[in-house]
């Protein structure tokens, strides 16, 4: 900051320019300041405060350190106790487990191959049909809405999310599973066909079921987490689009939504945690066939119904370590995707310093 | 206020000791919670100073629990393994409790009647062999039912399970095929069909989808009234499974001394062939002298009184032979 001018409080004199009577402070005139004075506060308690309430400080300290460091502890167990857990699974069937696509009890054979790609494939399907939409929620209640109706509409979305699972999947099986079978499936299969994505026989259970309901409760949490943070981007931002001459869509594109678009893909990162740890709403609409099927008419399985179906009932020290080994294989495929999701928001921010959330 | 709360608190305390509840803890199987947990209700009413706590986790949790000796007892509807009976260290002795049996329930459309399954149908369908109604294997066995052109969908357990195990055992003594590709177990990779969760999951597949066919218990079948075959048994009868059928499967079956039996497929011309017992894993030598007592006499209570209550509840009761012998061998093996 030194070598460069500033001409409100320039260091050498420019010429016969005066500082004007009413100058302005900059900005880093205010900070500096203001460090001085907090400095000075703090010499002040040091000083005239006796040493030993010191301790009161230190010890609030350590507490808040080792609260900070229990987060990342838990973790550390948690990892620890899975690989732990399936050590006999992980000598057995070494890597080959993570490609292997074979489930077999009875055998002892055990891949986790059909689960990792169902619960990728659901996960990715339920964003695809939540983010337009979640989007689209949150542009219209903040932006579009009259105002009496701004309360309602965000209370009936956040409603979504107070609804147990469980009773999203008993929805699923008594409400969308027949519609999908009757209407949606044969609509899709004749019309779409031809992709190889609708194929196939119609149980209306399956993967384009699982994909729906994880996306209407992932529709709530992408909707209010893009509503805050487009509600925060400054109203001068949305003025100044506008007074160049920009359409109503074209504000919204650009005034809002390139500003908030941090924080909507961080929305977008918690909708996918949330949808590749759904279970019993999964388990009950997806068929539970340990497949890999090219069509989404097909039934699928995820690690998460997997280790809900069988553990209970797991006989075997090799059984229950294989499905150990399946709990850490979603662990990992969640930690892979929040990394892959963290290096795609710092490569649009350009670097880790502009990280917000 | 907070005094006299005090005061309180210790006099309740004071009196809960004085009653001096002796608790005795069981887990396991699922499919007999119902009749043990009324049971369990009776048996406090008689004695009401002793309170059985039972929890369903599962056959295989129960198995694991009395062996790692963190309850009294356990329980599962299949036998323990040559394999578990030898890594345990708590020897248990298998005490057979109730019977039960697996139905194969369907949707056909147009048809409200009764459809008779061949062992050879049965494991065709669910081999994926047989993906017909119309096909020749049921056709033949069905004179007078109009099976329709349609898509047979096969809906099994996702979850592990007693009943899954029942209905795999069976298959696998009835066709050699299915013994070699699938085998039994709580858990089997299923050629075709998709998994529903618990007895209910299956159902609900099966009541969904039209032409769908699918095993659940025989309780489940009548109290939801969903439609479910007859079954032929090894004496080329067509048997519908009812708790007389059941009890009848369990007569003409040889008990061994250790009560670990299948009597899937068994001799007899009026049984059903896809039955099962269910056991309680008592220890036959418990840590606490006082629960171990407590225990045995409950047993025997069960084995007189408890087995007049099943037929309330849809459960079959023990043929009384089996009684007999089960009597001799707890007085004989559980100590105390």
């Amino acid at each position: 900051m030194s070598d460069s001018v500033d001409p409100m409080n320039p260091t050498e004199p420019l010429g016969k320019l005066q500082k004007p009577a009413t100058a302005i402070p900059s900005m880093a005139q205010v900070s500096k300041e203001r460090r001085t004075a907090a400095s000075t506060v703090l010499q002040k308690i040091r000083t005239s405060h006796p040493r030993a309430s010191r301790i009161p400080d230190t010890v609030f300290a350590v507490i808040i350190l080792l609260s900070a460091i229990s987060v990342f502890a838990i973790v550390v167990l948690v990892a620890w106790q899975l690989i732990d857990k399936s050590r006999l699974s992980l000598h057995q069937f070494g890597i080959g487990f993570f490609y292997g696509h074979d489930w077999d009890p009875v055998a002892g054979s055990f891949g986790a191959m059909p689960f990792i790609y169902g619960t990728l494939v659901s996960s990715f399907l339920a964003l695809l049909m939540a983010v337009p939409l979640s989007i689209g929620v949150a542009v219209y209640v903040t932006e579009m809405c009259p105002q009496r109706l701004r309360a309602i509409i965000s209370f009936l979305v956040e409603l979504l999310a107070a609804i147990p699972s469980v009773i999203y999947g008993l929805w699923g099986i008594f409400v969308l599973a027949p519609l999908l079978r009757e209407y949606v499936e044969p609509f899709l299969a004749r019309t779409l066909g031809w992709t190889g994505l609708f194929t196939g026989p119609m149980y209306g259970l399956g993967m384009l079921a699982a994909g729906i309901i994880m996306a209407i409760m992932v529709v709530p949490v992408i909707a209010s987490i893009t509503r805050e943070v487009m509600t925060a981007v400054p109203q001068n931002q949305r003025e100044a689009v506008l007074a160049l001459g920009a359409t109503r869509w074209e504000m919204i594109r650009m005034g809002v939504l390139r500003n908030a678009r941090i924080g909507i893909v961080g929305g977008v990162i918690l909708g996918l945690g949330r949808a590749l740890g759904e279970t019993m709403a999964v388990t009950m609409v997806i068929g539970n066939r340990p497949e890999i099927a090219k069509s989404l008419f097909a039934p699928g399985y995820t690690m998460a119904s997997v280790i809900a179906n069988e553990f209970t009932e797991a006989t075997g020290d090799l059984y229950l370590s294989a499905l150990v080994e399946i709990g850490l294989a979603l662990f990992i495929v969640t930690l892979i995707v929040n990394a892959l999701a963290r290096l795609l928001v710092w490569s649009i921010t350009g670097g880790t310093a502009r990280v917000r959330a | 206020m907070i005094r006299s709360f005090r005061v309180l608190l210790c006099i309740a305390v004071l009196v809960s000791c004085a009653f001096a509840q002796t608790r005795l803890n069981g887990a396991g199987a699922t499919f007999p919670y119902p009749i043990y947990s009324k049971w369990f209700n009776e048996y406090h009413n008689q004695h009401s100073d002793i309170e059985i706590n039972y929890q369903s986790i599962g056959s295989g949790g129960g198995i694991r629990q009395v062996q790692a000796g963190t309850v009294d007892f356990g329980a599962s509807d299949g036998p323990m393994t040559d394999q578990q009976i030898a890594e345990s260290k708590v020897k248990v002795l298998h005490v057979p409790t109730v019977l039960g049996s697996v139905v194969p329930a369907y949707n056909i459309p147009g048809v409200s009647g009764e459809v008779k399954f061949t062992p050879d149908a049965l494991a065709g369908i669910f081999l994926g062999k047989i993906t017909k109604w119309n096909d020749k294997a049921i056709t033949s066995a069905n004179p007078g039912v109009n099976l329709p052109d349609q898509s047979i969908t096969v809906a099994h357990r996702s979850d592990g399970s007693g009943t899954t195990y029942i209905f795999t055992d069976y298959l696998s003594k009835v066709s050699p095929d299915w013994k070699n590709n699938v085998g039994k177990g709580t858990s089997v990779k299923w050629p075709v069909g998709i998994g529903g969760k618990g007895n209910e999951g299956v159902a609900g597949s099966i009541r969904q989808l039209p032409g769908s066919i699918g095993y659940i218990e025989l309780i489940y079948a009548l109290q939801n009234k969903i439609p479910y075959g007859s079954v032929q048994n090894s004496s080329k009868n067509f048997i519908k499974a009812s708790l007389d059928s059941t009890t009848a499967a369990a007569v003409g079956v040889k008990m061994p001394a250790d009560f670990r039996v299948s009597i899937t497929n068994p001799p007899g011309k009026d049984a059903y062939p896809i039955a099962s017992f269910t056991w309680l894993l008592v220890p036959t030598s418990p840590t606490d002298a006082n629960k171990g007592k407590i225990l045995k006499d409950y047993l025997f209570w069960m084995l007189d009184k408890g087995q007049t209550m099943t037929q309330a509840l849809s459960y079959a009761p023990l043929p009384s032979q089996v009684v007999e012998m089960e009597k001799a061998a707890i007085t004989k093996q559980v100590k105390p």
